[in-house]
């Protein structure tokens, strides 16, 4: 799952990062947005239930949504 | 009036709003531990400041989501006021029961400082024993009290008198959104903020500027 700052946040963090890169001279960059990535096991074989059990878990817990967005990737 | 605070692991400064409620109300408040899953009847709940969980994931978002702010969530139901302070107040917004997010404030650094606060609204619960408009110092410490929300719920919580506090003077320490410093939920009963009050309460504090806010919450008269 990976969680990111939704457009319109102000991302006080990415705007450092990307600050970096510039002194760094990577140029060409548009603006850099921090986020979070959760790796998590998820134990059977029913795929639909666990992006179901997923998804709760992103709205109820791993991801703010008033500020958040977030999406899962199945493997 | 009767107060409970809450302690939860993490949490550092229950001891100075023990304190604080102690000396404005007489009464010692009721401590409630994170797994409590009711809390007695009191009149102010308040939910300190510190590091709850070590501020994983994001400020104040394990914390929500222990049992004890389900009971809190039902005692603001049932109109009680709850009061949360710096990671009280973030813990407030990450259970939903404010609105918005604190996010890491924009110098990017952890600032413990003193502030002045404008009291926007004079008429909730916790302001009576200010004035409208009157300037108080107040202290802050934290690393992410930037606070953010969307437009349209800005302009309704400005409509509704939601905007409690505001940074003023030049001192707002973190870049949160139109200088908020605190704010209030629809229903008037429950108030977040980012600054200390309970830090200045009395002469050995250097001024007594917060009192007010407990003295509002708790109904005693302004010292």
């Amino acid at each position: 799952m990976t969680v990111t700052l939704k457009n319109g946040v102000l991302d006080p963090q990415g705007k450092a990062i990307e600050g970096a890169l510039g002194s760094l001279g990577f140029s060409g960059l548009g603006h850099v947005r921090q986020g979070k990535v959760f790796d998590i096991e998820v134990n059977g074989a029913d795929k639909a239930k666990a992006e179901a059990d997923l998804k709760e878990m992103c709205e109820k817990l791993l991801a703010n949504t008033v500020i958040e967005n977030y999406t899962i990737t199945l493997d | 009036m009767k107060s409970a605070v809450v302690q939860l692991p993490g949490l550092n400064r229950d001891r100075d709003m023990i304190a604080a409620l102690t000396k404005i109300s007489g009464q010692a408040p009721i401590t409630v531990w994170q797994t409590e899953t009711e809390i007695p009847d009191v009149d102010l709940i308040v939910i300190p400041g510190g590091f709850s969980y070590g501020d994983y994931l994001r400020c104040g978002a394990i914390a929500a989501r222990m049992p004890v702010m389900q009971a809190i969530k039902e005692k603001a139901d049932q109109g009680v006021k709850v009061l949360g302070v710096c990671n009280g107040f973030q813990i407030l917004v990450e259970a939903g029961m404010l609105p918005g997010a604190l996010m890491r404030n924009t110098s990017l650094r952890f600032v413990c400082k003193e502030v002045k606060l404008e009291v926007v609204n004079a008429e909730t619960d916790f302001t009576r024993a200010y004035e409208k408009g009157q300037v108080i110092r107040c202290p802050v410490a934290h690393h992410d009290g930037n606070y953010f929300v969307d437009a349209d719920t800005l302009a309704s919580m400005e409509d509704a008198g939601q905007i409690v506090f505001r940074y003023t003077d030049g001192t707002n320490p973190n870049g949160s959104l139109s200088d908020i410093a605190g704010v209030i939920n629809a229903r008037g009963n429950v108030l977040g903020m980012m600054p200390h009050p309970e830090n200045l309460i009395e002469a050995a504090h250097g001024g007594n500027d917060g009192r007010g806010i407990f003295a509002s919450a708790l109904d005693v008269i302004a010292a």
